[in-house]
């Protein structure tokens, strides 16, 4: 029972930026551990872009398992595989992303391997060696703290939490491949959201739109501020629009929703109902842009700027161009 | 065509939550406790799927207190067949534990699909669908927001980021419903009637602790209210000086 093993995700042969902040969460586990060793696990149809940059992120070894099978996400195939890497490696901890793909799979893996899962983390510790992790229940209304016992901990980390954190060292990096079917359930096709377009979940910058916006048309305003980030920025809803069907639920930021930690969050004509302030309290800066100065979005906001969000908005998309170009 | 329904009673997504003294759970005093949001989709999915094969049984499975026969009468009033309580004044926090109890459950029916929320909002622990499937070993596809079915087959389409995944595969299998998957109806005062006289039997279950031992409860650090800049565009040169300047974030 010694290192922990970091599962890293891929599409389309391409290492996903959310590895990075699993195999930084991982390493931070494995110093408090003090058990050292950082293992980083990718499954894939072949070799993948990106596995090489992995060991700058404190990964002492990175395995690539190629099956031609395991091209697109295959849950049974890479449940398996996984599950089996684990039992023959004596992991002390796995470590899975909190994404899509993770939150479906790490169930999966701890299940077979009969150990407990703490989803969605937001912090980790190790007190008397015994693995403690912070998690967000009732929406980010309170904080559960729990300790994982047994080993391995088998965890999955909220994205866009653990800041990836470079290290001097790199690690080894090596291909292998494993045997197994994709198994029952097959990812025919993945229709791809227009290109560029960031999920609200993993940009480093969300703006998004409540009531205040009238009508679906006007969220037009906080598409073009979103397009002066220059490819950084995701547009998000409340749930009042979604539930409207003004923007789909994929974008809702709530308790219905998705919670997100982005840097900076901008909340254009959002009131700030509590299921609200609960999917984005955990922002690193929040603006508030409301007609109304009284709404409750500015007691959680950083700055705020009373007036109409039809003028406000175009002039900061004005100001943010400038800065960009 | 039988479908089994997990479901769970949950506190309201509107509720403010107090720490109880213990400082691991929730003050429960005054709160309102409903179906959990996820579940009414699963149900609702499976009640029209009921619907269009003409036939078959839709059984709703709750683990939970007592209280929770009322949640599972509101999943009877929307037009479920019959409950089944699993009756635990304490669910443990780790979620294996609960998808162990059942999967017990689930073994003494045959049923070709077992639907669940993609995740209760209350613990979050998103896994216990998932994991049941593992148990049980079904094809499990989960957080699905688009359905379709024919015969032994199904195709599930389940958002992922910057993109929706579309899914194959056979039944019987367990999924788990996000919102988006259909409008789930509200149920009329016939069915509310009608609830009270379906079969809802309670059956006393022993859960383990499990693995996950909860240390403390605590609410999330306050965010202090920042600064007014100033209003309308006027205000919009300052704002990006401080966001550069102050907050380093541009």
């Amino acid at each position: 029972m010694s290192g922990v093993l970091a599962v890293l995700e891929q599409r389309d042969g391409a290492l996903r930026k959310v590895s990075h902040e699993v195999v930084t969460g991982a390493r931070r586990l494995a110093d408090a551990l003090g058990s050292g060793t950082v293992d980083a696990l990718v499954v894939a149809g072949g070799t993948v872009r990106g596995t090489d940059a992995v060991g700058g992120f404190g990964a002492d070894k990175v395995i690539t398992l190629t099956n031609p099978a395991f091209g697109s996400y295959a849950p049974e195939g890479y449940a398996r595989a996984i599950a089996e890497r684990v039992k023959a490696g004596g992991y002390r901890a796995v470590v899975f992303a909190a994404s899509a793909t993770g939150k479906d799979l790490a169930p999966r893996v701890a299940a077979r391997l009969g150990r407990p899962l703490a989803q969605d983390v937001t912090d980790l510790a190790v007190e008397d060696g015994a693995v403690i992790a912070l998690r967000p229940v009732y929406a980010g209304k309170a904080l559960l703290k729990v300790k994982v016992a047994g080993s391995p901990a088998v965890l999955s980390l909220r994205p866009n939490v653990f800041t990836p954190v470079r290290r001097p060292k790199s690690g080894t990096v090596e291909t292998a491949p494993v045997e197994g079917a994709a198994g029952r359930v097959v990812v025919k096709e993945i229709k791809a959201a227009p290109a560029g377009t960031l999920d609200v979940a993993e940009a480093p910058i969300v703006v998004s739109g409540g009531r205040g916006l009238k009508e679906p048309a006007n969220f037009k305003v906080l598409e073009e501020l979103a397009a002066a980030f220059g490819g950084r920025a995701a547009v998000g809803a409340s749930r009042a629009v979604v539930d409207a069907g003004w923007r789909p639920h994929a974008d809702q930021v709530g308790q219905t929703g998705k919670t997100v930690s982005p840097t900076l969050y901008i909340a254009v004509g959002v009131s700030g109902a509590i299921q609200h302030l609960a999917g984005m309290r955990t922002s690193k800066v929040i603006v508030a842009i409301n007609k109304d100065k009284d709404a409750p979005i500015f007691k959680v906001a950083d700055y705020g700027v009373v007036g109409d969000l039809f003028e406000v908005v175009p002039k900061l998309t004005e100001e943010i161009k400038k800065l960009h170009g | 065509m039988k479908i089994a329904v997990c479901i769970k009673r949950v506190p309201d997504s509107e509720t403010r939550v107090r720490i109880a003294s213990d400082g691991k759970s929730i003050d429960e005093a005054g709160v309102k406790f409903i179906l959990n949001p996820y579940d009414e989709f699963a149900v609702e999915e499976a009640l029209r799927r009921k619907e269009k094969a003409g036939g078959g049984e839709v059984v709703v499975i709750a683990l939970g207190p007592a209280a929770a026969q009322e949640t599972i009468r509101t999943a009877l009033a929307m037009g479920a067949d019959r409950g089944v309580l699993l009756q635990a004044d304490r669910l443990p926090a780790d979620g294996l534990e609960a998808a162990k109890t059942l999967a017990t459950e689930l073994k003494t029916g045959v049923f070709d699909l077992i639907l669940f929320g993609k995740m209760a909002i209350d613990d979050y622990n998103h896994q216990v669908g998932p994991m049941v499937a593992e148990l049980l070993d079904l094809p499990c596809v989960t957080t699905v927001a688009h359905l379709e079915i024919e015969g032994k087959k199904g195709t599930a389409e389940r958002e992922i980021e910057g993109g929706v995944e579309v899914v194959e595969f056979p039944l019987p299998a367990v999924l788990t419903t996000d919102k988006g998957l259909n409008e789930p109806r509200y149920p009329a005062l016939k069915g509310i009637m009608a609830a009270k006289k379906k079969p809802l039997v309670s059956k006393p279950v022993s859960l383990d602790t499990g693995g996950i031992e909860v240390l403390g409860l605590v609410p999330p650090p306050e965010r202090q209210a920042g600064k007014i800049v100033g209003e309308g565009a006027a205000a919009v040169g300052e704002l990006v000086r401080l966001l550069r300047e102050e907050a380093k974030v541009l």
